[in-house]
């Protein structure tokens, strides 16, 4: 094992894992208001990297353009699955509301599937290709931009939820349910905004990806799992440790893959999902909500 | 009465019919009697005790691989092979339900460590060059050796599949007319009120668990031998997992009849659809998303519930 070699797993590791970050901040507001683990999390992004990519196929839009477009179209989409699906079965057991999600994502992903079948697309954007030296690692452009741009989306968020009324309002009511709805708080609206947030930040993430990431039916599992245990490392609902997460995640699987053979790199990051859920459930860095 | 001579004309059809059934609807019936038999092993820990596991794949996985491993390597018959898979599987149920339930999983996160646990062994067997790796395992074809669990037909497959998911119904009988089955009904309804009740709550979660993982692991020595191919993802994919726990809670969760009836329901229309849109890969899972979120909004309690409510209304009037 080379330095250069470290160095490069590092690098790429921790551009990628911004990326979680983001997917699982989202994760993690849905979780933390509406108190659901959103198994659909991953199929609405994959929806989103169709997206991009049809628009990029059919219209040239450059992914990074198409971005603007998909964020807001994604936030609308989840405000509608909130109220339509799982707000009628707000009253019904933990369990079944954890199904109406997995429901979702089998149906989601499935529809792909039978839409434009399992080949793998890929698009191809300005910065394709691009790259940079960085002392003995290699930078590719767009990775770096998706990091960055997945960064500053999630300190965006998290700066609305510090300063705006709206952004109280979730946080108020991931705290304390019954007293945000006490305060006058409209707690359906504000359930529909934080799904609605929830999956603009996955289809950012989604659209920023697409032009190094294959996209297919499936593509959004692999993301889904990850922001899992991401969201699990940081503490369910806590939304600095699910970027945190996202690049201890990121680092992990990548130096996985860098010192282990085959695809053993996930079972890198499985261990550590199944050993934090197990010796620290409330998350490394607590604020969480476990058990 | 009549529900018994019901009960003994239903058994009467299923024993007599199936020998003049063309190939391809046997092959059905046997499909429909494998994924209740999973739904029903799947149930006993995730409809009765509510630990919702979405990780049974692992213990389907061992049960597979350990027969098959056994068959392959020291030629013990699979219907040895099988009780070892499935003593293998419960080990490791009571090793994972101890640890998960140890530290108080609950709910959504008792499913997602199931999930990771059922995942790490998929990605242990990709990689283990010695069980296989991810080209999986191959049963050779030895004609018909009934001793060693391989037919020439399909016809005694189905008649093992229909005992094996008789005696996994005829055990949830038992089991929801036992103390066990009380205690795990009190779990999942209210586990703190039942741990205040003195009801040793760990014990009953792994007495459920070691149940369900080791009937569950028997349904994976019965793919190998059916199939006579295995492969990681075939076995400890997550959709074997899913589509256990489908039967379970379309049919409705934590009543005996209800895996069957799921089964009955979800199997054929799968059938259907991909017969309909050949070609269309995807298109059955599609549904069954969809399935399942309508039947949570409409029928919360399964087609079970369904009918349980739609007979008191009829007593009623």
């Amino acid at each position: 094992m080379t330095g250069g070699l470290l160095l490069q797993a590092v690098v790429s590791g921790l551009l990628l894992g911004g990326v979680y970050g983001l997917v699982a901040s989202g994760l993690t507001l849905i979780f933390g208001v509406l108190r659901i683990v959103n198994f659909a999390h991953g199929a609405v992004m994959m929806l989103a990297m169709y997206t991009s990519y049809w628009l990029f196929a059919r219209g040239g839009v450059d992914p990074y353009v198409s971005v603007l477009l998909t964020a807001p179209l994604f936030f609308v989409l989840g405000v509608v699955i909130q109220k339509l699906i799982i707000e009628p079965n707000r009253e019904a057991a933990e369990h079944n509301q954890l199904l109406l999600t997995l429901g979702l994502a089998l149906f989601l992903e499935n529809l792909a599937l039978v839409l434009w079948q399992g080949d793998f697309r890929t698009v191809k954007s300005a910065v394709a290709g691009a790259s940079f030296v960085l002392g003995d690692a290699l930078v590719d452009v767009s990775r770096l931009i998706a990091c960055g741009g997945a960064v500053l989306v999630a300190l965006g968020l998290f700066v609305f939820l510090r300063t705006t009324d709206t952004g109280k309002a979730i946080r108020a009511l991931a705290e304390e349910p019954e007293g945000a709805l006490l305060m006058g708080i409209n707690v359906r609206r504000i359930r529909a905004v934080a799904f609605g947030i929830g999956t603009g930040c996955v289809a950012v993430a989604g659209s920023l990806i697409t032009p190094f990431f294959y996209v297919a039916p499936d593509v959004g599992e692999a993301f889904n799992l990850m922001a899992f245990v991401v969201v699990v490392l940081g503490g369910m609902g806590n939304f600095v440790g699910a970027l945190l997460g996202g690049f201890i995640v990121g680092l992990a699987e990548s130096l996985g893959a860098a010192f282990l053979p085959g695809s053993l790199k996930q079972l890198v990051v499985f261990a550590i999902f199944a050993a934090v859920l197990l010796l620290r459930p409330a998350g490394l860095f607590g604020g969480g909500r476990g058990r | 009465m009549a529900a018994k001579a019901l009960g003994l004309l239903a058994l009467a059809l299923l024993a007599g019919v199936p020998p003049l059934l063309p190939k391809y609807f046997l092959e059905v019936l046997i499909g429909m009697l494998f994924w209740a038999y999973l739904g029903a092993a799947w149930n006993i820990l995730g409809g009765y005790g509510g630990q919702f596991s979405f990780g049974h794949a692992a213990f389907f996985g061992i049960g597979a691989y350990t027969s098959t491993l056994l068959l392959l390597h020291a030629g013990v018959s699979p219907w040895l092979g099988m009780l070892a898979g499935g003593g293998l599987a419960a080990l490791f149920g009571l090793g994972a339900g101890f640890l998960s339930f140890r530290y108080g999983l609950r709910g959504p996160y008792f499913s997602l460590v199931t999930l990771a646990f059922a995942e790490m062994l998929r990605v242990v067997a990709v990689n283990w060059k010695a069980v296989g790796s991810s080209l999986g395992l191959v049963i050779p074809s030895a004609g018909s050796a009934p001793r060693l669990f391989l037919f020439a037909g399909k016809l005694p497959y189905y008649y093992v599949i229909l005992a094996m998911t008789l005696g996994a119904l005829a055990i949830t009988w038992r089991i929801e007319r036992s103390r066990l089955g009380y205690a795990l009904v009190a779990v999942r309804e209210n586990e703190d009120a039942a741990e205040a009740a003195g009801l040793d709550t760990l014990g009953v979660k792994l007495s459920g668990m070691v149940i369900s993982s080791f009937l569950t692991a028997l349904g994976g020595t019965f793919y190998a031998q059916y199939f006579a191919y295995i492969d990681p993802s075939l076995t400890f994919g997550v959709s074997v997992s899913i589509e256990g726990l489908l039967r379970a809670i379309v049919g409705g969760a934590g009543t005996v009849w209800g895996p069957l009836l799921g089964s009955f329901v979800l199997t054929p229309i799968s059938e259907v659809t991909r017969a309909v849109l050949r070609g269309r890969a995807g298109a059955d899972i599609m549904l069954y998303g969809l399935l399942l979120i309508l039947v949570i909004s409409f029928l919360p309690q399964g087609l079970m519930g369904w009918i349980t409510r739609a007979r008191r209304a009829g007593t009623a009037r």
